[in-house]
């Protein structure tokens, strides 16, 4: 699998955020971007995940056939975890999970095990209102174990994570990686060391 | 339908558990209907002249609540990328809204009306058309409600703004439904006042959903 | 037509337009007056007063006219995505909702010396009552949402809403008025109209259109001017960042 970026252009608003991106990550690739506050990074992971038109520009998302994937066959070969947690206060720690599965089209019986990977099987009855920062983000990053989809895009994977649980994400990235996955992951520390980087720049 | 299923659910359980949920609708229906007397006199003839529209306007209202809630905080806190990116259609996620916010508004609205329908003095005759009327008629309030909600979701403190879009849309739910009512009242067939509702119903389901979903579907593009 | 979706384009034919349509609107709404005020006989049951109906007719075709372009430019805006159509449904709403008030002045005027009331629920006047409301809330959502892109995409969605319910609202206003009993009054078509009457009716409503489309043409370039000098600034301050 391959996912091929030429020429990109973004508008958010009625502002050109960044344009000319260029890159190309293939399987057991990852592509980590930096850049400041309003620099486009949210909105060109946006872009990956299919949520936002390009104003300029091609993005493909290749299979192994080179045959590029679209429409519903493209949504359900990526995993996008953007930076907002989706945990109500009413639901509990399971029920948001199997909520998500749901909506993934994974079957419910994964979602202890999901939980398991991020240590939040001790709260799977808790209600997502009591929750701490980094519970919250880990119960986001689960959804990545609910199923298995080729492309990841992480908006602030890192953000309220303790070390243990950075430990946890860097462990599942690399054997997504080695399995042959993509990861496109928006961050603004050092992450997944040794992989390629792409800096956007605000009002490029 | 797995993913409607949980849809479906989450959202009720959602509107259940939160505190402006199923509970505040019927609290508020019933209010008004407990207020009306307070501010028209006891007097029962009045009172039953007025009944079937201020039974109808406290429908209106009530079903009023809980549509903010709707698709505001999913859009919010990100969950409506979750639903572009499911396979499930963006209409058959309102439709899911819908029904758990008729659920827990409009059917608990019908069920209460009987009970309520003494306090306004209105005949016995008419409260089987009350409730019928109700059953036929909230399902499409909820709808034009659905509608109004999803293109609410980029107003701040939408809620009143909802209620200025929502509520002159509703005008037609409002005529056949109390007409309906007033009409068992004084021994006259409603049936041609509640095949009017239905059919108005019946367009706001299909309309509301696809309005609901196109408006989302544009949020971002 | 396409040459004009041109937004630069558009704001030169717009601005060479805007005064001849303006002045023939006005000259014509004069024309109009007069006619009604010397030319149409009075009525021989309702006297003098009545003559307020070639100023209110009209102004009620119009409130439900500028409803429908709104819709039809709403349609245009969401099939094309043409930027110049949502603004022509913008700008045409508070033109709409002027129509529509004077439609509901006038026929409260009317009302006092008819049936002693300044209100009375016909058919017409509550189908124009709600209209009123329907305008004011497409305006309010313009107004409320901040992004001009979503508040446009809203405010499409809302009006083919809207126009999908006017019929529906409107039967079942006029069903619930024969229900009770109530007059059709404003009865402006009909074989009862004579011709000294139906000039002047008819010269209004041409001298409304004019002038609808003069109000249009100003506020659709003070609109674009706007997002014009928005978009500059927006970009100095991308390039200064």
């Amino acid at each position: 699998m391959r996912l091929v970026a030429e020429g990109l252009a973004a508008l958010r608003g009625e502002r050109v955020v960044f344009r000319h991106v260029n890159f190309e990550v293939s399987s057991g690739q990852a592509l980590v971007l930096y850049g400041p506050n309003g620099s486009g990074k949210t909105t060109l992971l946006r872009i990956l995940a299919g949520l936002l038109a390009v104003m300029a520009g091609r993005l493909r998302l290749l299979d192994n056939d080179s045959q590029p994937l679209t429409g519903e066959a493209r949504d359900g070969a990526l995993h996008f975890i953007s930076h907002q947690d989706m945990i109500r206060t009413q639901l509990r720690v399971r029920e948001t999970l199997r909520f998500h599965a749901a909506l993934l089209g994974a079957p419910a019986r994964d979602v202890d095990a999901a939980l398991d990977v991020w240590g939040l099987s001790a709260l799977a009855g808790i209600s997502g209102g009591f929750l701490s920062a980094g519970q919250r983000r880990r119960l986001s990053l689960a959804r990545l174990s609910l199923q298995p989809r080729r492309l990841w895009l992480l908006d602030e994977p890192l953000v309220a994570l303790d070390a243990q649980a950075r430990a946890r994400l860097n462990n599942v990235c690399n054997k997504h990686l080695a399995d042959g996955g993509i990861i496109v992951a928006a961050t603004h520390e050092p992450f997944l060391a040794g992989m390629r980087t792409l800096h956007l720049s605000s009002g490029a | 339908m797995r993913t409607f299923a949980a849809l479906f659910w989450r959202d009720l359980v959602l509107n259940i558990r939160s505190s402006g949920g199923a509970a505040l609708s019927a609290a508020f229906f019933a209010l008004i209907v407990v207020l009306a007397p307070l501010g028209l006199g006891p007097n029962a003839a009045t009172l039953k002249a007025l009944g079937p529209g201020l039974f109808w306007i406290a429908a209106l209202l009530a079903t009023l609540l809980g549509l903010e809630r709707m698709v505001q905080q999913d859009v919010e806190d990100g969950t409506l990328d979750l639903f572009r990116l499911s396979p499930l259609p963006m209409e058959l996620i309102i439709v899911a809204k819908i029904l758990a916010h008729w659920l827990t508004s409009g059917l608990i609205i019908t069920l209460l009306a009987p009970l309520l329908a003494p306090l306004l003095s209105l005949s016995f005759d008419a409260v089987p058309t009350l409730t019928l009327s109700l059953l036929l008629g909230t399902p499409g309030l909820s709808s034009i409600g659905a509608a109004a909600a999803a293109l609410g979701t980029s107003v701040q403190r939408g809620g009143m703004v909802l209620a200025i879009l929502v509520l002159p849309l509703n005008v037609p739910f409002l005529i056949f439904g109390a007409s309906a009512v007033a009409a068992a009242q004084s021994g006259n067939d409603p049936s041609q006042a509640l095949i009017f509702l239905a059919a108005a119903s019946l367009i706001a389901m299909v309309v509301g959903p696809l309005a609901a979903a196109a408006a989302l579907r544009l949020n971002e593009d | 037509m396409l040459a004009y979706a041109n937004p630069t384009r558009f704001l030169r034919l717009a601005r060479t337009l805007t005064p001849w349509t303006l002045g023939a609107g006005i000259l014509l709404s004069l024309v109009g007056l007069y006619l009604a005020l010397f030319f149409a006989p009075p009525d021989y049951q309702q006297g003098e007063a009545m003559r307020i109906i070639y100023v209110h007719v009209p102004a009620a075709w119009m409130a439900l006219f500028v409803y429908v372009c709104m819709a039809v430019s709403s349609a245009v805006a969401f099939i094309w995505k043409h930027p110049l159509a949502d603004i022509a449904a913008k700008a045409s709403a508070p033109i709409g909702l002027v129509f529509t008030a004077l439609a509901l002045i006038t026929g409260m005027l009317w009302g006092q010396p008819m049936w002693g009331a300044w209100w009375v629920w016909d058919a017409r006047l509550t189908s124009v009552l709600i209209l009123f409301f329907l305008y004011l809330g497409y305006i309010v959502l313009w107004g409320a949402i901040d992004e001009p892109t979503r508040a446009a995409r809203a405010a499409r969605i809302l009006a083919l809403v809207g126009v999908v319910n006017v019929p529906i609202i409107h039967f079942s206003v006029e069903w619930w008025s024969t229900l009770h009993q109530g007059a059709t009054v404003f009865r402006a078509d009909g074989p009862s109209m004579t011709t000294p009457m139906l000039i002047p009716l008819l010269v209004m409503a041409v001298a409304y259109n004019i002038l609808y489309v003069a109000f249009l043409l100003i506020r659709m370039r003070m609109e674009v001017s706007e997002r014009r000098l928005r978009t500059l600034r927006l970009g100095l301050e991308g390039a200064s960042s």
